[in-house]
């Protein structure tokens, strides 16, 4: 008697192991295949393993973002959108000075010089997106929990960005406005995660010794609103 | 057997070459190229690709009767801690987060050959 009741216990409780096993494991195959994709497809122009370029020459060849610490900076949905779709984010590419030639009236960017990113199928770029989430390289630079949520007005957003910070004269605001060397701003809340924002901006060189933004020594009260202000401009439609 | 003594300099300027390139030296005109040409411009005419919605032109580096106007103190003032410090813009950024005051006065005496002038001529 008593070893038919447990028998009969058993069963249930092993195919319900099985079935809470079921989405990890098909998440792990998910990354593993990622992987394998960014090894193949992704690593001949982005770092997948560290370090940032510490010196001029190694900053000028870097043909790709840095991605071993993807999974503390982008937010996933967006990953995963964004590499079936893929579109522009830095107006004059990697480094702005292989991009651009001296025209009548100053430099411009040489367009003939960016490419068309490679684009993934869907099913791809879950797998990637879940692999990329699992490089965490420099933690220790994200402080979790660090942004909290609030508001600011975009008039007063924008007069700290432009006027007060000097931040437009390198990023734009809303396509055709703005500074061209660096990332495009009014996707960044949707492309990154908000304790990222804060880190990089306070200091841009921990994450990346030899990059061109300068560090304009922000207050750690600024540094909230700026990511409020992203945050205000990634819901605007342009 | 002993080296000559002018073939032992020539060995430990070599030495000293590589020494130097390896603690990272960078060369002036490439600290020049990657942080100052996108405002500045490639031909340090302060036309760089950032400047289209720019409320205020960077200095023309080139322009002798301007940067004459400047000492190599003031110079160096404004790169490390940016246009505001000598009363500009703060559109002109602090470098002092990203290049060393050695790399500073490098900088301050490469201007001095882009403008081919000196404080107060
Ligand atoms: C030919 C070189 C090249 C290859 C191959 C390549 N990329 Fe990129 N990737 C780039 C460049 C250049 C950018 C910057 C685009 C921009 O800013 O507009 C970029 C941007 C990205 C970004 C956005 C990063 C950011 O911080 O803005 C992601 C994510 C990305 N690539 C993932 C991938 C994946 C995944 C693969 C492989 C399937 C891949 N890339 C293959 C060159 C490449
Ligand atoms: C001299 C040009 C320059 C100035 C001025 C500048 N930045 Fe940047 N910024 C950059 C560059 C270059 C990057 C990094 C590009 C990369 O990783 O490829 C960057 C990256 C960023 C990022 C991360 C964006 C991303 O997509 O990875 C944020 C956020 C940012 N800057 C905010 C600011 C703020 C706020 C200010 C003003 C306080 C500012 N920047 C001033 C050039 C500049
Ligand atoms: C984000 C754009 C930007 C970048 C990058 C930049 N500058 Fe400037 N710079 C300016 C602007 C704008 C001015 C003019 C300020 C004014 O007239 O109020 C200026 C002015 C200056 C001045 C002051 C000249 C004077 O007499 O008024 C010096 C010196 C200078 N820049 C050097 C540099 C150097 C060296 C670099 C690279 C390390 C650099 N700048 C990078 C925008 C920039």
């Amino acid at each position: 008697m008593k070893m038919a009741t447990k028998r009969r216990l058993h069963g249930p409780a092993i195919w319900l192991c099985l079935l809470l096993a079921l989405p990890v494991s098909v998440s792990v195959w998910a990354q593993d295949e990622g992987m394998a994709i960014l090894k193949s497809e992704c690593s001949s122009c982005h770092d997948l393993s560290g370090p940032a370029p510490t010196t001029l020459k190694g900053l000028w060849a870097r043909e790709a973002p840095d991605l071993f610490y993807a999974g503390i900076k982008y937010k996933q949905n967006w990953l995963e959108a964004w590499l079936q779709k893929p579109q522009r984010i830095r107006p004059a590419g990697m480094f702005y000075a292989n991009h651009i030639k001296a025209g009548e009236d100053g430099d411009v960017i040489d367009e003939s010089t960016l490419k068309p990113h490679i684009a993934l199928s869907a099913d791809q770029a879950h797998e990637v997106s879940e692999a990329l989430m699992t490089l965490k390289s420099n933690s220790d630079l994200i402080v979790k929990g660090e942004y909290k949520p609030g508001k600011i007005s975009p008039t007063m957003g924008e007069l700290m960005f432009d006027k007060f910070r000097g931040c437009l004269a390198c990023h734009e605001i809303e396509p055709g406005y703005g500074g061209l060397a660096g990332p495009e701003v009014f996707t960044v809340a949707k492309r990154l995660q908000e304790d990222y924002l804060i880190s990089y901006m306070r200091n841009p060189q921990a994450w990346d010794p030899k990059i061109f933004m300068p560090n304009k020594h922000l207050k750690a009260r600024d540094l909230q609103k700026f990511v409020h202000y992203f945050r205000g401009l990634s819901e605007e439609k342009f | 057997m002993q080296l000559p003594r002018t073939r032992w300099v020539f060995v430990s300027l070599i030495l000293l070459a590589v020494a130097s390139s390896a603690w990272g030296a960078e060369r002036v005109e490439d600290i020049y190229k990657t942080y100052c040409w996108q405002c500045h411009g490639k031909r340090a005419d302060g036309m760089g690709v950032n400047i289209r919605d720019m409320s205020v032109q960077p200095r023309d580096h080139s322009d002798a009767k301007e940067m004459s106007g400047r000492s190599d103190d003031e110079l160096f003032k404004a790169i490390k801690e940016g246009g505001q410090s000598i009363s500009k813009s703060v559109q002109m950024p602090p470098w002092s987060g990203v290049l060393s005051d050695d790399e500073i006065n490098l900088l301050v005496e490469y201007l001095r050959e882009l403008c081919e002038c000196k404080f107060g001529s």
